[in-house]
């Protein structure tokens, strides 16, 4: 282990907690956004447990209302927008691109301070009243008729967009004007061209879903109307609002797990990414065209027809760029020397289940097909598929593929590999049975279903008990490996990239001279310091010379 | 705490820094952009739909404290173009003095649209159980600042109106509510504004902006002449709907 | 190498003084036309005349017509996404034809008014 890094540069609570080191601030962010990911569970673990028989024992319906609500909350807002962006994001971009640290530090952990001002609000409400409107707070449910705490869990969730925003800032200008010398746009890892894209989502979404709230809560404390029909407000208006949003959201959510899968899979593959620069424009496109398809959650509102045609339309246009990246992954694999190393095995797991998430999109947004799956278990499957098959798997294949830099120590190999595959055998259990619900008619948010869907219910309920198991094991062993594992050194993969080429963990300035940059990302065929079983030229179809900087 | 002009650890030059901080600015503003276009777009739906609502509601207003208000805004845009001027080239009594317009600017718009606000209370417009959009009319004695020539305008609008929407007075809230909340909201971002009014005023008077050193000036100019510009664009959405009738 | 070199170009006095006088005379047309009846296009006078006054304070009091193309890009970027915003929900509203090819926008309830509705 290296003598001095951030981790021991200064002792206290108060060097933590004022911390500006961007490295400091992005483990601040993995104990709290970990906090969350496990009040989201519990009420996950409260549905499940909840729909094992039919006519539902466990809970009252209302009850059931607010476990769904709060679920569905606390996993979009306080795990899955922050995760990757807010931890492995904030630990590495500066690192990744010859910076000391983000543009702007403070705001850094001032947009901490926030997420946890607002969490915690949010949870203070939680359990002051509840919350039983559905994560959508769709009108006028949630601005009239809701006997829960909708106006302080919204405001709860605006405080937190304003972190997200603040994020999204402070990447956008440091990949404009921190980068160092000689790297140029075009040798930027990719981890780095999905949060700028996913940036972009954040900068240009979340004040639409902050003013949206802020009309909702309004209207509820002091009863405005534009939601409100009997006032003469439209609650279709509410959802255009919060949908322009919502769903670049989910593109918030995966483009960074995406980022972390450009990562693993050259490394893995020993080869680089094939189509870099495809990969790069696809992330753009993605973060671009997934602003023009929100009325695809609104099929079965009465909206207009024409309107509907031309974003089932664009729908379909917005899976081609997340196909491109899913070919350039798999072209990538070919012709490569695969391990099958812990983050390598997360990355597999995300090209499967990604690609059954997201061609599950395909039949929601085929306009005839989602009449009859919209607001069904089809639904519910195909978004747990990409958010938890894809941007979760994507969390853990990064955690574990940076731990040994951000904690100088290796987790255990073997433990971490057994417990990739109960995750993955888990999380099929779970979600695969509820496509069959869905086909068959099962609706979400009901709290009770005819008695022969059960078994499949049961067949999901048990998955998840597997998959908690899988979630479990990482926390305790990751924990574990930050303080008795074994000592990793500077690149224990190998892998290419800056922050590779820094001790583990970092300096607290994260290099002792600024480096200059004269390399492609990706470079394995040329770099004979790794000391790696590159394929050779023959017979495989990429191996290049490395060629001048794009 | 760094004083202003130091360099930050992160940057390698003050160029860079400054180049930094104001694309950050220009980037925050675009934030502000969506911000206010969400509840600009749910005002032009109701505009369209609840027109005679509209129409009836905007022309409660006072055009001489909205137009009024609108002179001065832009003479504080002019006023802090001239606090950045002064800064790039280091006359240092002029950025004070330019400042401290631009903050007495802002102010008197604080003031004037507390009148208007003070009004709307006494004429039961403000949303909620006691808003009544024929309050004035039906009770001239209540609104003495209504001349009569201004009341008859007033209730012959209100008879037109009422006929062509029975139910007026719910969508009439709804412009109110579209009132409230969009200047609302621009106010609140004014009461920020004026606040870093303050501390670049307390820099320029510690003799801190110079014209090697006047980025803070600049951008906070730059989150001020936005403010003018949502202004710019609230004062014909909500002033002038229908004054030709 | 990063984007950082520009050369600060300061505006005169004299041009910021052009522009407010400008601002003020649009400002005075502005309340003018909304006393002229035009119709539909009365709202089209306002907003296009809005805009002109605004693409002044953006160009000259803001500096964007000096600023590196970053910013006028960055500028550009927010001004499309407005326009996303607004005009493709925009397109659900005005679209809206029922099977009777009868266009309906919005919720158009007759409810009694709510001091009735007590």
């Amino acid at each position: 282990m290296p003598e001095k890094h951030y981790l021991n540069a200064t002792y206290g609570i108060r060097s933590w907690l004022l911390t500006t080191d961007h490295k400091r601030i992005a483990l601040l962010y993995l104990a709290s956004v970990t906090f969350f990911f496990f009040v989201g569970g519990f009420f996950a673990m409260m549905i499940r447990l909840h729909l094992l028989t039919p006519n539902g024992y466990l809970l009252t319906p209302d009850l059931y209302n607010r476990m769904f609500t709060m679920h569905g909350v606390t996993m979009v807002f306080f795990f899955l927008i922050p995760s990757i962006p807010a931890i492995l994001g904030n630990f590495l971009i500066p690192i990744m691109i010859g910076a000391k640290d983000l543009a702007f530090p403070k705001i850094n952990l001032l947009s901490w301070y926030i997420y946890v001002v607002g969490g915690l609000f949010t949870l203070w409400s939680m359990v002051n009243g509840g919350l039983d409107t559905g994560w959508t707070f769709y009108t006028p449910l949630s601005t009239v008729y809701s006997n829960s705490a909708v106006a302080p869990a919204v405001v709860g969730v605006f405080i937190t967009g304003f972190s997200s925003i603040l994020t999204g800032l402070n990447f956008l200008v440091t990949v404009h004007t921190m980068r160092a010398p000689g790297m140029t746009w075009f040798r930027l890892p990719l981890f780095v061209w999905a949060h700028y894209a996913t940036s972009i989502v954040m900068i240009l979404g979340t004040p639409v879903i902050a003013i949206t709230l802020a009309l909702a809560a309004m209207e509820r404390l002091f009863g405005l109307g534009f939601f409100n029909p009997a006032m003469g407000g439209d609650p279709i208006l509410f959802q255009h609002l919060f949908w322009f949003y919502s769903h670049p959201a989910v593109y918030i959510m995966i483009l960074p797990a995406m980022g972390v899968i450009s990562e693993l899979i050259p490394t893995f593959a020993r080869k680089r990414l094939f189509g870099y620069h495809f990969v790069a424009a696809a992330s753009l496109a993605i973060a671009v065209i997934g602003f023009l398809v929100w009325t695809h959650h609104m099929f079965l509102t009465g909206q207009s027809t024409y309107a509907a045609v031309a974003f089932s339309f664009l729908t379909f246009i917005v899976a081609i760029p997340s196909a491109i990246k899913t070919f350039n992954w798999t072209a990538t694999l070919f012709g490569g020397s695969i391990s099958f190393d812990t983050p390598m095995l997360y990355a597999f797991g995300f090209l499967g289940l990604f690609m059954i998430g997201g061609l599950t999109g395909l039949f929601l947004g085929a306009l005839g097909v989602d009449i009859n799956i919209h607001d069904t278990y089809f639904v519910v499957a195909h978004f747990h598929y990409i958010m938890v098959g894809g941007a979760v798997m994507g969390y853990l294949g990064g955690l574990h593929f940076w731990w040994p830099k951000i904690t100088g120590r290796m987790y255990p190999e073997w433990l971490a590999r057994i417990a990739a595959f109960i995750l993955f055998i888990g999380f099929n259990f779970t979600f695969f049975p509820q496509f069959i619900l869905g086909i068959m008619g099962m609706p979400r948010r009901y709290h009770m279903y005819p008695p022969e869907f059960q078994i499949y219910n049961v067949m999901s309920t048990a998955g998840a008990s597997i998959l908690a198991i899988g979630y479990l094991l990482p926390m305790v062993y990751l924990t574990w490996a930050a303080f008795y594992g074994k000592v990793a050194g500077d690149n224990p993969w190998p892998a290419t990239g800056l922050e590779w080429k820094t001790q583990s963990p970092p300096l607290t300035e994260n290099f002792d001279v600024t480096p200059v940059v004269t390399w492609e990302a990706y470079d394995f065929h040329n770099r004979p310091d790794l000391q790696l079983d590159v394929p050779s030229g023959k017979g495989s179809p990429v191996v290049a010379p490395a060629h001048g900087d794009d | 705490m760094h004083r202003t002009g130091a360099l930050f650890g992160q940057f390698k030059t003050l160029e860079q820094q400054k180049d930094t901080a104001t694309l950050g600015m220009w980037i925050f503003l675009v934030t502000e952009v969506m911000f206010f276009g969400g509840i600009m777009l749910a005002y032009t739906i109701n505009r369209h739909t609840y027109f005679h609502a509209f129409a009836m509601g905007s022309n409660t207003l006072s055009l001489l404290l909205g137009g009024g208000n609108t002179v001065v805004l832009l003479f504080s845009s002019f006023t802090m173009a001239m606090a950045v001027w002064s800064a790039q080239t280091s006359r240092k009594g002029l950025i004070t003095l330019f400042l401290s317009l631009t903050i007495l600017l802002g102010f008197v718009f604080f003031g004037v649209k507390y009148v208007e606000y003070a009004q709307k209370f006494h004429h039961h417009l403000v949303p909620g159980k006691n808003f009544d959009i024929s309050y004035c009319v039906n009770n001239p004695s209540k609104c003495e600042d209504i001349d009569a020539a201004d009341m008859a305008k007033e209730r012959e609008e209100l008879e037109v109106a009422a006929k062509a929407d029975p139910d007026l007075n719910a969508h009439a809230q709804l412009y109110y509510s579209a009132y409230f909340g969009m200047t609302g909201l621009h106010a609140l971002h004014m009461v920020i504004g004026a606040g870093l009014l303050f501390w670049l005023l307390r820099e320029s008077v510690a003799g801190r902006f110079n014209a090697e050193w006047n980025n803070p000036v600049d951008i906070v100019g730059l989150y001020w002449h936005f403010v003018d510009i949502v202004w710019i664009y609230l004062f014909p959405l909500l002033y002038l709907i229908d004054r030709h009738k | 190498m990063s984007e950082n070199e520009h050369t600060e170009h300061i505006v005169s006095p004299g041009t910021y003084l052009a522009i407010i006088l400008t601002l003020l005379a649009l400002t005075g047309i502005t309340v003018f036309a909304a006393f002229v009846d035009l119709g539909r296009f009365n709202i089209v006078a306002a907003l296009l005349i809005a805009t002109i006054k605004a693409t002044l304070v953006v160009l000259i009091f803001m500096h964007a017509k000096y600023a590196p193309e970053r910013t006028k890009l960055v500028i550009i970027a927010g001004i499309f996404w407005l326009a996303i915003l607004l005009f493709m929900t925009l397109s659900d509203y005005a679209s809206r034809v029922d099977y009777r090819g009868v266009r309906y926008p919005m919720t158009q309830i007759i409810v009694p008014s709510i001091e009735q509705r007590g």
